[in-house]
């Protein structure tokens, strides 16, 4: 039964990016929370250097972009150290080479015939099994790296030496809080594209913060959020024929807005604000 | 609130040797000297003050202390079993965080309402509790930030400019408080401060750092100091108001004086400038 639910292509699209949503929203939410909308871009756009290289080295692609990403974003971190650039010129450069690197590198390779599209702006539709299952495995051990990660992650958010003085492994976490984006991005690539990838995290997550009274609040209402643009976004995509992953982007844009323009006292807050 | 005899936890945890000690430490950041061969030393149930001109180390000093930086040279030592309850310059959080103060309390151990509460109360704010972080003004964040430290019972409280970002009135009171809750707790006090007026009325031991240290001792000791007097040139020694702290009396949450034992020396010996700069 389960079999032949998955057979459909439309089935097996809704399921990838529900998974991704759910993921990706939560890990928005530290995304919004630690100003790192424009680190998550650089990140996700080096993405595609990972497929070149995957593809050159005959290694599994979505591990390889894991890899790559992870590296992208730890070098990222060395570089803002030095602080001899402004942090969002050193972004700038890097997400732009990353990028540009990666498509001249896809081209290179030959025999490749690769649809540069489906990379950039995601091929949900072409969803396989094999996809669903790596997308499932890389969710999945996000997911749980970021419930594991979740509370000296938040203590880090809110203050860096407060954390450390109260031991908290900074060094550690942060690492394992890029490793938790370079494996959302890897799950997310198919679904959304390198170009949308941080949409998916960021405008569910800014969503989110007009319902929530609690940082677990707003995490999980992302993930929701999330899923709901993605089952907008498919359905929209379905009806109008257009691009899947920049449909399911409209559709969360819509949802932001439509937050937006509800009325405060609709909305429940805490604290008597 | 039960309060104690102030004299009474210190004179039971009698071990004089220092919580926290820096040895001959210095630190080079980008080519730069900010801690040139700086040897100090924290003892328990005092309050010892770090003061200098901007830029002159203070808060790299205790960030080597808090074991945040690695020296570049010498070591720090801390007392087994230190507890340190550390406050943080300020805090700022984000807007997009839905933060209350009792889960800011609890970031980093749980803690049961009650306890929470008792903890704000001890700092008078204990109506905070369920407010969002960012409503906070100056003054109830520092008090909030006190308060959190104080949650896992530290026998050291590491304060980085303590009354930053609060108006005159309320850094009065935010010291006040500290001292209190010093002679409570008889934790020890370690704090960072560049206002000489307030701080340097309620120390033990004041430590004038200018990359190096130009001088330590008792704060009267210290404001007589020629080495002082170039740094700090505009507060003569008539310009600080050293006043001893007797507790005679107990303070309600808004900090005021309540019960004025009648004789009570509630010993304030303003100096002619305390009040006015």
């Amino acid at each position: 039964m389960m079999g032949g639910l998955l057979d459909d292509f439309l089935m097996r699209a809704l399921l990838a990016g529900l998974m991704v949503a759910a993921v990706a929203g939560p890990l928005g939410a530290f995304v919004v929370w630690r100003r790192m909308a424009y680190f998550g871009d650089t990140v996700s756009h080096s993405a595609l250097l990972g497929v070149a290289l995957g593809v050159l080295l005959g290694l599994n692609l979505n591990l390889m972009v894991t890899l790559v990403c992870v590296a992208i974003a730890i070098l990222l971190v060395l570089l803002q150290r030095r602080q001899e650039l402004a942090s969002d010129t050193l972004l700038g450069i890097l997400a732009h080479s990353a990028l540009s690197l990666g498509i001249v590198a896809v081209t290179f390779i030959e025999g490749l015939r690769v649809d540069l599209m489906a990379y950039l702006f995601g091929d949900i539709l072409a969803v396989g099994t094999g996809d669903l299952l790596s997308i499932a495995i890389g969710g999945g051990v996000a997911l749980l790296l970021l419930v594991m990660l979740w509370r000296p992650l938040l203590a880090l958010t809110v203050h860096e030496e407060l954390a450390q003085v109260e031991g908290v492994p900074v060094l550690l976490v942060r690492l394992g809080l890029m490793l938790l984006i370079a494996l959302v991005i890897a799950a997310a690539m198919q679904v959304v594209g390198v170009l949308l990838i941080t949409a998916l995290m960021i405008i569910p997550a800014a969503s989110a913060r007009r319902f929530a009274a609690t940082p677990e609040q707003m995490a999980i209402l992302a993930g929701i959020i999330g899923m709901l643009a993605v089952g907008a976004g498919l359905w929209g995509s379905f009806q109008y024929d257009t691009p899947t992953g920049p449909t399911i982007v409209v559709a969360a844009m819509l949802g932001f807005i439509l937050v937006h323009l509800l009325p405060g006292r609709l909305i429940p807050h805490f604290g008597g604000r | 609130m039960s309060r104690k005899d102030p004299t009474e936890p210190a004179a039971a945890e009698i071990d004089a040797s220092p919580l926290l000690a820096a040895r001959d430490v210095s630190l080079e950041r980008a080519g730069r000297v900010i801690l040139d061969h700086v040897s100090v030393q924290v003892r328990p149930a005092e309050v010892t003050v770090v003061i200098g001109p901007n830029g002159a180390g203070k808060t790299s000093l205790l960030r080597v202390l808090l074991g945040l930086w690695k020296p570049g040279q010498g070591r720090v030592q801390r007392r087994r079993g230190l507890r340190i309850g550390y406050m943080p310059q300020r805090l700022q959080i984000e807007p997009v965080l839905p933060l209350s103060v009792r889960r800011f309390l609890t970031l980093r151990q749980r803690a049961p309402e009650a306890v929470l509460r008792e903890g704000l109360e001890r700092v008078g704010v204990p109506h905070l509790l369920h407010k969002p972080v960012q409503s906070l003004s100056g003054g109830e964040m520092q008090r909030v930030l006190l308060a959190r430290a104080l949650l896992n019972r530290p026998n050291l409280l590491v304060l980085d400019e303590p009354a930053q970002g609060v108006d005159i009135v309320g850094q009065g009171e935010v010291f006040k408080l500290i001292d209190d809750i010093r002679h409570e707790t008889g934790c020890g006090v370690l704090m960072v401060s560049h206002d000489l007026h307030l701080v340097m009325a309620g120390a033990d031991a004041v430590i004038c750092l200018n990359q190096h240290v130009c001088c330590t001792g008792r704060p009267e000791e210290v404001s007589r100091h020629p080495e002082y007097q170039r740094l700090f040139p505009e507060t003569d020694m008539q310009g600080i108001g050293v006043y001893r702290h007797d507790h005679d009396h107990v303070h309600d949450v808004a900090g005021d004086v309540h019960e004025h034992h009648a004789g009570c020396g509630h010993a304030r010996r303003p100096g002619p400038g305390s009040d006015s700069r």
